[in-house]
Protein backbone atom coordinates (compact mmCIF):
# COMPACT_ATOMS: atom_id res chain seq x y z
CA UNK A 1 0.00 0.00 0.00
CA UNK A 2 2.82 2.36 0.95
CA UNK A 3 4.44 1.78 -2.42
CA UNK A 4 1.19 2.29 -4.24
CA UNK A 5 0.61 5.71 -2.70
CA UNK A 6 4.21 6.71 -3.23
CA UNK A 7 3.89 5.85 -6.90
CA UNK A 8 0.52 7.51 -7.13
CA UNK A 9 1.74 10.81 -5.70
CA UNK A 10 4.87 10.60 -7.82
CA UNK A 11 2.66 10.01 -10.86
CA UNK A 12 0.49 12.97 -9.96
CA UNK A 13 3.52 15.24 -9.67
CA UNK A 14 5.09 14.06 -12.93
CA UNK A 15 1.67 14.09 -14.58
CA UNK A 16 1.00 17.66 -13.58
CA UNK A 17 4.35 18.59 -15.11
CA UNK A 18 3.25 16.86 -18.33
CA UNK A 19 -0.02 18.75 -18.08
CA UNK A 20 1.72 22.12 -17.80
CA UNK A 21 3.71 21.40 -20.96
CA UNK A 22 0.71 19.89 -22.74
CA UNK A 23 -1.22 23.13 -22.23
CA UNK A 24 1.25 24.96 -24.45
CA UNK A 25 0.84 22.45 -27.26
CA UNK A 26 -2.90 22.42 -27.02
CA UNK A 27 -3.36 26.20 -26.83
CA UNK A 28 -1.19 26.86 -29.88
CA UNK A 29 -2.85 24.03 -31.75
CA UNK A 30 -6.27 25.38 -30.79
CA UNK A 31 -5.67 28.80 -32.27
CA UNK A 32 -3.21 28.11 -35.10
CA UNK A 33 -3.85 24.43 -35.88
CA UNK A 34 -0.09 24.10 -35.69
CA UNK A 35 2.04 21.71 -33.66
CA UNK A 36 4.61 23.99 -32.11
CA UNK A 37 7.59 21.64 -32.17
CA UNK A 38 9.71 24.28 -30.51
CA UNK A 39 7.52 24.14 -27.42
CA UNK A 40 9.65 21.39 -25.88
CA UNK A 41 12.57 23.80 -26.04
CA UNK A 42 10.63 26.32 -23.96
CA UNK A 43 10.60 23.61 -21.32
CA UNK A 44 14.35 23.00 -21.63
CA UNK A 45 14.98 26.72 -21.56
CA UNK A 46 12.98 27.00 -18.34
CA UNK A 47 15.15 24.35 -16.71
CA UNK A 48 18.40 26.03 -17.77
CA UNK A 49 17.32 29.59 -17.01
CA UNK A 50 16.23 28.30 -13.61
CA UNK A 51 19.69 26.86 -13.05
CA UNK A 52 21.41 30.08 -14.08
CA UNK A 53 19.21 32.26 -11.91
CA UNK A 54 19.55 29.89 -8.98
CA UNK A 55 23.31 29.91 -9.02
CA UNK A 56 23.78 33.57 -9.90
CA UNK A 57 21.16 35.25 -7.72
CA UNK A 58 21.07 32.84 -4.78
CA UNK A 59 17.56 34.11 -4.09
CA UNK A 60 16.81 31.31 -1.67
CA UNK A 61 19.66 32.48 0.56
CA UNK A 62 18.21 35.98 0.75
CA UNK A 63 14.48 35.48 1.10
CA UNK A 64 14.16 31.90 2.22
CA UNK A 65 13.60 28.73 0.26
CA UNK A 66 9.88 29.08 -0.36
CA UNK A 67 9.69 32.72 -1.47
CA UNK A 68 13.00 32.36 -3.21
CA UNK A 69 11.61 29.54 -5.31
CA UNK A 70 8.38 31.43 -6.03
CA UNK A 71 10.23 34.54 -7.21
CA UNK A 72 12.60 32.36 -9.20
CA UNK A 73 9.69 30.59 -10.88
CA UNK A 74 8.05 33.90 -11.80
CA UNK A 75 11.29 35.17 -13.29
CA UNK A 76 11.77 31.98 -15.31
CA UNK A 77 8.18 32.13 -16.54
CA UNK A 78 8.52 35.76 -17.55
CA UNK A 79 11.75 35.15 -19.45
CA UNK A 80 10.52 32.04 -21.24
CA UNK A 81 7.27 33.85 -22.11
CA UNK A 82 9.32 36.53 -23.81
CA UNK A 83 11.22 33.91 -25.78
CA UNK A 84 7.86 32.37 -26.73
CA UNK A 85 6.55 35.69 -28.02
CA UNK A 86 9.78 36.18 -29.94
CA UNK A 87 9.45 32.69 -31.39
CA UNK A 88 6.00 33.54 -32.73
CA UNK A 89 7.19 36.86 -34.13
CA UNK A 90 10.22 35.41 -35.89
CA UNK A 91 9.25 31.86 -36.83
CA UNK A 92 5.48 31.80 -37.23
CA UNK A 93 3.98 35.22 -37.81
CA UNK A 94 5.72 35.81 -41.16
CA UNK A 95 4.16 32.54 -42.34
CA UNK A 96 0.59 33.26 -41.21
CA UNK A 97 -0.74 33.37 -44.78
CA UNK A 98 1.50 30.57 -46.07
CA UNK A 99 0.60 26.90 -46.41
CA UNK A 100 0.52 25.03 -43.10
CA UNK A 101 3.52 22.91 -44.05
CA UNK A 102 5.79 25.97 -44.14
CA UNK A 103 4.95 26.73 -40.53
CA UNK A 104 5.62 23.11 -39.54
CA UNK A 105 9.05 23.23 -41.16
CA UNK A 106 9.69 26.57 -39.47
CA UNK A 107 8.70 25.00 -36.14
CA UNK A 108 11.17 22.16 -36.61
CA UNK A 109 13.89 24.62 -37.59
CA UNK A 110 13.19 26.81 -34.56
CA UNK A 111 13.35 23.74 -32.33
CA UNK A 112 16.73 22.65 -33.66
CA UNK A 113 18.01 26.20 -33.37
CA UNK A 114 16.90 26.59 -29.76
CA UNK A 115 18.14 23.18 -28.69
CA UNK A 116 21.56 23.84 -30.17
CA UNK A 117 21.68 27.29 -28.65
CA UNK A 118 21.12 25.77 -25.22
CA UNK A 119 23.84 23.20 -25.91
CA UNK A 120 26.32 25.84 -27.06
CA UNK A 121 25.71 28.00 -24.01
CA UNK A 122 25.50 25.30 -21.35
CA UNK A 123 27.35 22.38 -22.86
CA UNK A 124 26.17 18.92 -23.78
CA UNK A 125 26.78 17.25 -20.41
CA UNK A 126 24.25 16.83 -17.64
CA UNK A 127 24.05 19.84 -15.38
CA UNK A 128 23.23 19.48 -11.72
CA UNK A 129 20.81 21.68 -9.79
CA UNK A 130 22.11 22.78 -6.41
CA UNK A 131 20.42 20.34 -4.05
CA UNK A 132 20.06 22.59 -1.05
CA UNK A 133 17.42 24.86 -2.52
CA UNK A 134 14.40 23.25 -0.98
CA UNK A 135 14.78 21.41 2.31
CA UNK A 136 15.17 17.70 1.60
CA UNK A 137 12.46 16.65 3.99
CA UNK A 138 9.41 14.49 3.75
CA UNK A 139 6.05 15.56 5.09
CA UNK A 140 3.68 13.26 6.88
CA UNK A 141 0.44 13.13 4.88
CA UNK A 142 -2.07 10.68 6.37
CA UNK A 143 0.79 8.55 7.63
CA UNK A 144 2.58 8.69 4.30
CA UNK A 145 6.06 10.19 4.01
CA UNK A 146 5.94 12.43 0.95
CA UNK A 147 8.92 14.53 -0.16
CA UNK A 148 8.32 18.25 0.25
CA UNK A 149 9.39 19.03 -3.30
CA UNK A 150 6.76 16.66 -4.67
CA UNK A 151 4.04 18.37 -2.65
CA UNK A 152 5.23 21.79 -3.75
CA UNK A 153 5.23 20.75 -7.40
CA UNK A 154 1.71 19.43 -7.08
CA UNK A 155 0.44 22.56 -5.34
CA UNK A 156 2.18 24.91 -7.74
CA UNK A 157 1.03 23.19 -10.89
CA UNK A 158 -2.54 22.81 -9.67
CA UNK A 159 -2.59 26.50 -8.78
CA UNK A 160 -1.29 27.47 -12.21
CA UNK A 161 -3.82 25.24 -13.94
CA UNK A 162 -6.68 26.66 -11.88
CA UNK A 163 -5.55 30.19 -12.71
CA UNK A 164 -5.29 29.36 -16.39
CA UNK A 165 -8.75 27.84 -16.34
CA UNK A 166 -10.23 30.95 -14.77
CA UNK A 167 -8.35 33.14 -17.22
CA UNK A 168 -9.67 31.18 -20.20
CA UNK A 169 -13.22 30.87 -18.94
CA UNK A 170 -13.87 34.16 -17.24
CA UNK A 171 -11.87 36.94 -18.83
CA UNK A 172 -12.52 38.88 -22.00
CA UNK A 173 -9.25 37.89 -23.65
CA UNK A 174 -9.70 34.29 -22.47
CA UNK A 175 -13.06 34.10 -24.20
CA UNK A 176 -11.45 35.62 -27.28
CA UNK A 177 -8.85 32.84 -27.22
CA UNK A 178 -11.59 30.22 -27.14
CA UNK A 179 -13.50 31.96 -29.92
CA UNK A 180 -10.42 32.21 -32.14
CA UNK A 181 -9.77 28.50 -31.59
CA UNK A 182 -13.28 27.65 -32.77
CA UNK A 183 -13.48 29.92 -35.82
CA UNK A 184 -10.78 32.44 -36.53
CA UNK A 185 -12.70 34.21 -39.27
CA UNK A 186 -15.79 34.65 -37.13
CA UNK A 187 -13.59 35.84 -34.25
CA UNK A 188 -12.15 38.55 -36.48
CA UNK A 189 -15.68 39.64 -37.39
CA UNK A 190 -16.30 40.11 -33.65
CA UNK A 191 -13.50 42.66 -33.61
CA UNK A 192 -10.99 40.29 -32.05
CA UNK A 193 -7.41 41.06 -33.03
CA UNK A 194 -6.32 37.50 -33.73
CA UNK A 195 -2.64 38.42 -33.70
CA UNK A 196 -3.05 39.56 -30.11
CA UNK A 197 -4.78 36.30 -29.23
CA UNK A 198 -1.90 34.37 -30.78
CA UNK A 199 0.64 36.50 -28.92
CA UNK A 200 -1.19 35.78 -25.68
CA UNK A 201 -1.07 32.06 -26.37
CA UNK A 202 2.65 32.29 -27.08
CA UNK A 203 3.18 34.09 -23.77
CA UNK A 204 1.09 31.81 -21.56
CA UNK A 205 2.05 28.44 -23.09
CA UNK A 206 5.82 28.95 -22.88
CA UNK A 207 5.49 30.45 -19.37
CA UNK A 208 3.84 27.25 -18.18
CA UNK A 209 6.31 25.10 -20.14
CA UNK A 210 9.20 27.02 -18.61
CA UNK A 211 7.80 26.51 -15.14
CA UNK A 212 7.60 22.78 -15.87
CA UNK A 213 11.28 22.78 -16.84
CA UNK A 214 12.20 24.41 -13.56
CA UNK A 215 10.12 21.83 -11.69
CA UNK A 216 11.91 18.95 -13.36
CA UNK A 217 15.22 20.50 -12.39
CA UNK A 218 14.10 20.83 -8.79
CA UNK A 219 12.52 17.36 -8.70
CA UNK A 220 15.23 15.27 -10.32
CA UNK A 221 18.20 17.54 -9.67
CA UNK A 222 19.78 17.20 -13.08
CA UNK A 223 19.04 18.50 -16.56
CA UNK A 224 20.27 17.98 -20.08
CA UNK A 225 19.84 19.90 -23.31
CA UNK A 226 17.94 16.99 -24.87
CA UNK A 227 15.47 16.74 -21.99
CA UNK A 228 12.79 18.51 -24.02
CA UNK A 229 12.53 15.59 -26.37
CA UNK A 230 11.14 13.01 -23.98
CA UNK A 231 9.03 15.40 -21.95
CA UNK A 232 7.78 17.11 -25.09
CA UNK A 233 6.70 13.81 -26.57
CA UNK A 234 4.93 12.77 -23.38
CA UNK A 235 3.21 16.11 -23.06
CA UNK A 236 2.18 16.05 -26.69
CA UNK A 237 0.78 12.57 -26.10
CA UNK A 238 -1.09 13.93 -23.10
CA UNK A 239 -2.55 16.73 -25.21
CA UNK A 240 -3.83 14.25 -27.77
CA UNK A 241 -5.05 11.96 -25.03
CA UNK A 242 -7.20 14.75 -23.60
CA UNK A 243 -8.27 15.98 -27.02
CA UNK A 244 -5.89 18.37 -28.74
CA UNK A 245 -7.09 21.95 -28.59
CA UNK A 246 -9.00 21.27 -25.39
CA UNK A 247 -7.55 22.95 -22.31
CA UNK A 248 -9.11 20.85 -19.53
CA UNK A 249 -8.30 17.87 -21.76
CA UNK A 250 -4.59 18.67 -21.65
CA UNK A 251 -4.71 18.89 -17.87
CA UNK A 252 -6.55 15.60 -17.54
CA UNK A 253 -4.42 13.86 -20.17
CA UNK A 254 -1.19 14.96 -18.50
CA UNK A 255 -2.13 13.87 -15.00
CA UNK A 256 -3.58 10.60 -16.26
CA UNK A 257 -0.49 9.82 -18.29
CA UNK A 258 1.80 10.55 -15.35
CA UNK A 259 -0.15 8.31 -13.00
CA UNK A 260 -0.50 5.40 -15.44
CA UNK A 261 3.17 5.60 -16.30
CA UNK A 262 4.27 5.74 -12.70
CA UNK A 263 2.08 2.85 -11.59
CA UNK A 264 2.95 0.85 -14.71
CA UNK A 265 6.66 1.32 -14.05
CA UNK A 266 6.25 0.10 -10.49
CA UNK A 267 3.95 -2.86 -11.00
CA UNK A 268 4.50 -4.00 -14.57
CA UNK A 269 7.94 -3.17 -15.78
CA UNK A 270 10.16 -0.16 -15.41
CA UNK A 271 11.75 -0.76 -18.79
CA UNK A 272 8.34 -0.62 -20.44
CA UNK A 273 7.41 2.67 -18.81
CA UNK A 274 7.26 4.65 -22.05
CA UNK A 275 5.56 1.87 -23.97
CA UNK A 276 2.82 1.76 -21.35
CA UNK A 277 2.13 5.45 -21.88
CA UNK A 278 1.73 5.00 -25.61
CA UNK A 279 -0.40 1.88 -25.21
CA UNK A 280 -2.78 3.94 -23.10
CA UNK A 281 -2.86 6.55 -25.84
CA UNK A 282 -3.63 4.00 -28.53
CA UNK A 283 -6.33 2.31 -26.47
CA UNK A 284 -8.07 5.57 -25.68
CA UNK A 285 -7.88 6.77 -29.26
CA UNK A 286 -9.47 3.53 -30.45
CA UNK A 287 -12.39 4.07 -28.10
CA UNK A 288 -12.52 7.86 -28.44
CA UNK A 289 -10.76 9.12 -31.56
CA UNK A 290 -11.20 12.75 -30.51
CA UNK A 291 -9.47 12.19 -27.17
CA UNK A 292 -11.05 12.16 -23.75
CA UNK A 293 -12.61 15.63 -23.77
CA UNK A 294 -12.18 16.46 -27.44
CA UNK A 295 -15.78 16.16 -28.40
CA UNK A 296 -17.28 18.98 -30.37
CA UNK A 297 -20.92 19.82 -30.56
CA UNK A 298 -21.91 19.43 -34.18
CA UNK A 299 -22.97 22.72 -35.70
CA UNK A 300 -26.19 22.64 -37.59
CA UNK A 301 -25.99 24.00 -41.11
CA UNK B 1 -21.47 62.10 -47.59
CA UNK B 2 -22.59 58.47 -48.01
CA UNK B 3 -22.06 56.15 -45.07
CA UNK B 4 -20.23 53.57 -47.16
CA UNK B 5 -18.59 54.12 -50.50
CA UNK B 6 -16.87 51.40 -52.55
CA UNK B 7 -14.86 52.59 -55.55
CA UNK B 8 -13.46 50.38 -58.29
CA UNK B 9 -13.00 47.40 -55.96
CA UNK B 10 -10.91 44.52 -57.30
CA UNK B 11 -10.35 41.36 -55.25
CA UNK B 12 -8.12 38.40 -56.03
CA UNK B 13 -7.96 34.97 -54.44
CA UNK B 14 -4.41 33.86 -55.19
CA UNK B 15 -3.89 34.85 -58.81
CA UNK B 16 -7.55 34.73 -59.75
CA UNK B 17 -9.42 38.00 -59.80
CA UNK B 18 -13.04 37.44 -58.72
CA UNK B 19 -14.23 41.04 -58.26
CA UNK B 20 -13.51 43.17 -61.29
CA UNK B 21 -13.96 46.75 -60.23
CA UNK B 22 -17.28 47.40 -58.55
CA UNK B 23 -18.77 50.59 -57.15
CA UNK B 24 -21.31 50.68 -54.34
CA UNK B 25 -22.85 53.49 -52.37
CA UNK B 26 -24.82 53.08 -49.17
CA UNK B 27 -26.39 56.10 -47.50
CA UNK B 28 -27.17 56.44 -43.81
CA UNK B 29 -30.44 54.73 -42.88
CA UNK B 30 -30.84 52.74 -46.08
CA UNK B 31 -31.48 49.07 -46.64
CA UNK B 32 -29.50 48.07 -49.71
CA UNK B 33 -29.77 44.61 -51.18
CA UNK B 34 -27.13 42.83 -53.26
CA UNK B 35 -28.51 40.09 -55.49
CA UNK B 36 -26.70 37.65 -57.71
CA UNK B 37 -26.23 34.03 -58.64
CA UNK B 38 -23.87 31.64 -56.85
CA UNK B 39 -20.27 32.68 -57.27
CA UNK B 40 -21.11 36.23 -58.36
CA UNK B 41 -18.89 37.65 -55.65
CA UNK B 42 -21.43 38.86 -53.11
CA UNK B 43 -19.76 37.30 -50.06
CA UNK B 44 -16.34 38.40 -51.24
CA UNK B 45 -17.61 41.98 -51.46
CA UNK B 46 -18.88 41.90 -47.88
CA UNK B 47 -15.66 40.27 -46.66
CA UNK B 48 -13.66 43.02 -48.35
CA UNK B 49 -15.75 45.70 -46.64
CA UNK B 50 -15.20 44.02 -43.26
CA UNK B 51 -11.46 43.75 -43.87
CA UNK B 52 -11.35 39.96 -43.91
CA UNK B 53 -10.07 39.87 -47.48
CA UNK B 54 -7.74 42.56 -48.72
CA UNK B 55 -8.68 44.35 -51.96
CA UNK B 56 -6.14 44.12 -54.73
CA UNK B 57 -7.15 47.52 -56.06
CA UNK B 58 -9.72 50.20 -55.31
CA UNK B 59 -10.95 52.07 -52.25
CA UNK B 60 -13.52 51.56 -49.55
CA UNK B 61 -14.54 54.52 -47.45
CA UNK B 62 -16.66 54.34 -44.32
CA UNK B 63 -17.86 57.82 -43.32
CA UNK B 64 -14.63 59.78 -43.62
CA UNK B 65 -12.18 56.91 -43.09
CA UNK B 66 -10.56 54.83 -45.82
CA UNK B 67 -10.87 51.29 -44.51
CA UNK B 68 -9.59 49.08 -47.32
CA UNK B 69 -6.21 48.71 -45.65
CA UNK B 70 -7.51 48.24 -42.11
CA UNK B 71 -7.56 44.86 -40.35
CA UNK B 72 -10.99 43.39 -39.60
CA UNK B 73 -11.00 44.27 -35.92
CA UNK B 74 -10.58 47.95 -36.75
CA UNK B 75 -13.60 47.99 -39.07
CA UNK B 76 -15.70 46.50 -36.26
CA UNK B 77 -14.48 49.24 -33.92
CA UNK B 78 -15.50 51.82 -36.51
CA UNK B 79 -19.05 50.46 -36.60
CA UNK B 80 -19.24 47.78 -39.29
CA UNK B 81 -20.72 44.45 -38.18
CA UNK B 82 -21.27 41.38 -40.31
CA UNK B 83 -23.54 38.37 -40.05
CA UNK B 84 -21.45 36.01 -42.15
CA UNK B 85 -22.60 33.41 -44.62
CA UNK B 86 -23.43 30.19 -42.80
CA UNK B 87 -23.93 32.10 -39.52
CA UNK B 88 -20.58 31.04 -38.03
CA UNK B 89 -21.75 31.09 -34.45
CA UNK B 90 -19.37 29.64 -31.83
CA UNK B 91 -21.06 26.28 -31.38
CA UNK B 92 -19.18 25.08 -28.32
CA UNK B 93 -19.74 28.34 -26.43
CA UNK B 94 -23.02 29.25 -24.76
CA UNK B 95 -25.53 31.62 -26.30
CA UNK B 96 -24.58 34.21 -23.69
CA UNK B 97 -20.87 33.86 -24.46
CA UNK B 98 -21.62 34.36 -28.16
CA UNK B 99 -23.58 37.48 -27.31
CA UNK B 100 -20.75 38.75 -25.10
CA UNK B 101 -18.23 38.20 -27.87
CA UNK B 102 -20.34 40.39 -30.12
CA UNK B 103 -19.62 43.24 -27.74
CA UNK B 104 -15.88 42.54 -27.72
CA UNK B 105 -14.97 46.01 -28.98
CA UNK B 106 -17.35 47.85 -26.69
CA UNK B 107 -15.94 49.21 -23.43
CA UNK B 108 -19.00 50.80 -21.85
CA UNK B 109 -20.54 48.07 -19.69
CA UNK B 110 -23.78 49.94 -19.02
CA UNK B 111 -24.37 50.59 -22.73
CA UNK B 112 -23.59 46.96 -23.48
CA UNK B 113 -26.20 45.77 -20.96
CA UNK B 114 -28.75 47.99 -22.68
CA UNK B 115 -27.91 46.59 -26.10
CA UNK B 116 -28.08 43.09 -24.70
CA UNK B 117 -31.56 43.77 -23.33
CA UNK B 118 -32.62 45.12 -26.72
CA UNK B 119 -31.37 41.98 -28.45
CA UNK B 120 -33.12 39.68 -26.02
CA UNK B 121 -36.28 41.72 -26.63
CA UNK B 122 -35.88 41.33 -30.38
CA UNK B 123 -35.24 37.58 -30.04
CA UNK B 124 -36.85 36.37 -26.80
CA UNK B 125 -36.00 32.76 -27.59
CA UNK B 126 -32.30 33.61 -27.20
CA UNK B 127 -32.91 34.87 -23.68
CA UNK B 128 -34.55 31.58 -22.80
CA UNK B 129 -31.59 29.65 -24.13
CA UNK B 130 -28.77 31.88 -22.98
CA UNK B 131 -27.01 29.15 -20.97
CA UNK B 132 -27.34 26.52 -23.68
CA UNK B 133 -24.47 25.70 -26.06
CA UNK B 134 -25.04 27.67 -29.26
CA UNK B 135 -24.43 24.58 -31.39
CA UNK B 136 -27.54 22.97 -29.96
CA UNK B 137 -29.85 25.75 -31.24
CA UNK B 138 -32.06 25.17 -34.27
CA UNK B 139 -31.03 26.70 -37.59
CA UNK B 140 -33.40 29.62 -37.18
CA UNK B 141 -32.31 30.28 -33.63
CA UNK B 142 -28.69 30.20 -34.74
CA UNK B 143 -29.46 32.84 -37.35
CA UNK B 144 -31.11 35.00 -34.70
CA UNK B 145 -28.04 34.55 -32.53
CA UNK B 146 -25.75 35.52 -35.40
CA UNK B 147 -27.77 38.71 -35.93
CA UNK B 148 -28.01 39.48 -32.23
CA UNK B 149 -24.31 38.88 -31.76
CA UNK B 150 -23.47 41.26 -34.61
CA UNK B 151 -25.72 43.94 -33.12
CA UNK B 152 -23.90 43.74 -29.80
CA UNK B 153 -21.08 45.81 -31.27
CA UNK B 154 -23.62 48.63 -31.73
CA UNK B 155 -22.82 48.96 -35.42
CA UNK B 156 -23.80 51.85 -37.66
CA UNK B 157 -23.98 49.43 -40.55
CA UNK B 158 -24.95 45.77 -40.52
CA UNK B 159 -23.85 43.51 -43.38
CA UNK B 160 -25.91 40.33 -43.71
CA UNK B 161 -24.86 37.45 -45.97
CA UNK B 162 -27.85 35.29 -46.90
CA UNK B 163 -29.64 35.30 -43.55
CA UNK B 164 -32.61 33.40 -45.04
CA UNK B 165 -30.52 30.42 -46.17
CA UNK B 166 -32.10 27.13 -45.16
CA UNK B 167 -34.94 28.69 -43.14
CA UNK B 168 -38.65 28.01 -43.49
CA UNK B 169 -40.65 30.80 -45.21
CA UNK B 170 -42.46 31.76 -42.04
CA UNK B 171 -39.18 32.18 -40.19
CA UNK B 172 -37.71 34.17 -43.07
CA UNK B 173 -40.63 36.56 -42.84
CA UNK B 174 -40.13 36.93 -39.08
CA UNK B 175 -36.41 37.60 -39.46
CA UNK B 176 -36.92 40.13 -42.24
CA UNK B 177 -39.52 41.86 -40.10
CA UNK B 178 -36.92 42.11 -37.36
CA UNK B 179 -34.41 43.52 -39.85
CA UNK B 180 -36.94 46.25 -40.60
CA UNK B 181 -37.15 47.05 -36.89
CA UNK B 182 -33.39 47.10 -36.60
CA UNK B 183 -33.20 49.48 -39.54
CA UNK B 184 -35.89 51.67 -38.01
CA UNK B 185 -33.78 51.96 -34.88
CA UNK B 186 -31.08 53.64 -36.99
CA UNK B 187 -28.86 50.82 -38.25
CA UNK B 188 -28.07 50.93 -41.95
CA UNK B 189 -28.33 47.51 -43.61
CA UNK B 190 -26.64 45.79 -46.54
CA UNK B 191 -28.43 42.57 -47.33
CA UNK B 192 -26.99 39.89 -49.60
CA UNK B 193 -29.73 37.49 -50.61
CA UNK B 194 -30.66 34.68 -52.95
CA UNK B 195 -34.24 35.15 -51.84
CA UNK B 196 -34.61 38.17 -54.12
CA UNK B 197 -38.32 38.70 -53.70
CA UNK B 198 -38.14 38.97 -49.90
CA UNK B 199 -35.01 41.08 -50.07
CA UNK B 200 -36.43 43.59 -52.56
CA UNK B 201 -39.63 43.92 -50.59
CA UNK B 202 -37.53 45.02 -47.61
CA UNK B 203 -34.87 47.07 -49.38
CA UNK B 204 -34.88 50.64 -50.61
CA UNK B 205 -32.33 50.02 -53.34
CA UNK B 206 -30.56 47.08 -54.86
CA UNK B 207 -27.57 45.97 -56.88
CA UNK B 208 -27.38 42.93 -59.12
CA UNK B 209 -23.98 41.25 -59.40
CA UNK B 210 -22.83 38.87 -62.09
CA UNK B 211 -19.39 37.28 -62.30
CA UNK B 212 -17.69 39.89 -60.18
CA UNK B 213 -19.37 42.93 -61.76
CA UNK B 214 -22.37 45.04 -60.92
CA UNK B 215 -24.74 44.80 -63.85
CA UNK B 216 -27.82 46.63 -62.56
CA UNK B 217 -28.33 49.26 -59.89
CA UNK B 218 -31.79 50.62 -59.14
CA UNK B 219 -34.51 51.26 -56.61
CA UNK B 220 -36.14 48.16 -55.16
CA UNK B 221 -39.44 48.79 -56.92
CA UNK B 222 -37.75 49.26 -60.27
CA UNK B 223 -35.74 46.06 -59.79
CA UNK B 224 -38.90 44.13 -58.98
CA UNK B 225 -40.44 45.39 -62.18
CA UNK B 226 -37.28 44.76 -64.24
CA UNK B 227 -37.85 41.94 -66.73
CA UNK B 228 -34.25 40.71 -66.57
CA UNK B 229 -34.25 40.56 -62.79
CA UNK B 230 -37.67 38.97 -62.92
CA UNK B 231 -36.44 36.21 -65.20
CA UNK B 232 -33.15 35.56 -63.43
CA UNK B 233 -33.94 36.05 -59.73
CA UNK B 234 -37.67 36.18 -59.17
CA UNK B 235 -38.43 32.92 -60.91
CA UNK B 236 -39.86 34.54 -64.06
CA UNK B 237 -43.38 33.60 -63.11
CA UNK B 238 -44.66 37.04 -62.16
CA UNK B 239 -45.14 38.30 -65.72
CA UNK B 240 -47.10 35.28 -66.81
CA UNK B 241 -49.33 35.53 -63.78
CA UNK B 242 -50.11 39.14 -64.60
CA UNK B 243 -50.79 38.41 -68.27
CA UNK B 244 -52.76 35.27 -67.60
N1 LIG C 1 -11.39 31.46 -50.26
C1 LIG C 1 -11.49 31.42 -51.62
N2 LIG C 1 -10.45 31.00 -52.35
C2 LIG C 1 -10.54 30.96 -53.70
N3 LIG C 1 -11.61 31.32 -54.39
C3 LIG C 1 -12.68 31.74 -53.72
C4 LIG C 1 -12.68 31.82 -52.29
N4 LIG C 1 -13.88 32.27 -51.90
C5 LIG C 1 -14.61 32.46 -53.01
N5 LIG C 1 -13.89 32.16 -54.11
C6 LIG C 1 -14.35 32.31 -55.50
O1 LIG C 1 -14.71 33.65 -55.71
C7 LIG C 1 -15.86 33.74 -56.48
C8 LIG C 1 -16.89 34.56 -55.73
O2 LIG C 1 -17.28 33.86 -54.57
P1 LIG C 1 -18.30 34.42 -53.48
O3 LIG C 1 -18.32 33.48 -52.36
O4 LIG C 1 -17.96 35.84 -53.22
O5 LIG C 1 -19.67 34.36 -54.31
P2 LIG C 1 -21.14 34.56 -53.77
O6 LIG C 1 -21.76 35.53 -54.69
O7 LIG C 1 -21.16 34.88 -52.34
O8 LIG C 1 -21.76 33.12 -54.03
P3 LIG C 1 -22.87 32.31 -53.19
O9 LIG C 1 -24.18 32.85 -53.57
O10 LIG C 1 -22.71 30.91 -53.63
O11 LIG C 1 -22.56 32.49 -51.75
C9 LIG C 1 -16.31 32.32 -56.77
O12 LIG C 1 -15.86 32.00 -58.07
C10 LIG C 1 -15.60 31.50 -55.76
O13 LIG C 1 -15.30 30.23 -56.26
MG1 LIG D 1 -21.84 33.91 -50.72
Amino acid sequence: MEQFFQQLTNGLAVGSIYALIALGYTMVYGVLKLINFAHSDMFTLGAYLGLTLLTSLALTDHIGPLWGTVVLALMVMGLVAMVGALLDRVAYRPLRESPRLSAVVSALGASIFLQNTVMLIYGARYRVYPHDILPRVALDVFGLQIPLVRILILCASLTMMAMLYIFIQRTRIGTAIRAAAIDQGAARLMGIDVNRVILMVFLVGPALGGAAGLMVGLYYGQINFTMGWGYGLKAFTAAILGGIGNIPGAMLGGVLLGVVESLGAAYLSFAWKDAIAFCVLILILIVRPTGLLGERVAEKV
Amino acid sequence: MPLLQVNDLHVKYGNVEVIHGIDLTVREGEIVSILGANGAGKSTTLLAISGIVRPFKGEIRFRDVFIHKLPAHRTVELGIAQVPEGRRIFGTLTVQENVNLGAYVRRDAAETRKTEQWIYDLFPVLAERRHQLAGTLSGGEQQMLAIGRALMSQPRILLLDEPSLGLAPLLVRAIFQTLKEINASGVTIVLVEQNARAALKLAHRGYVMELGRIVIEDSAEALMANAEVEAAYLGGSGMEEKQG
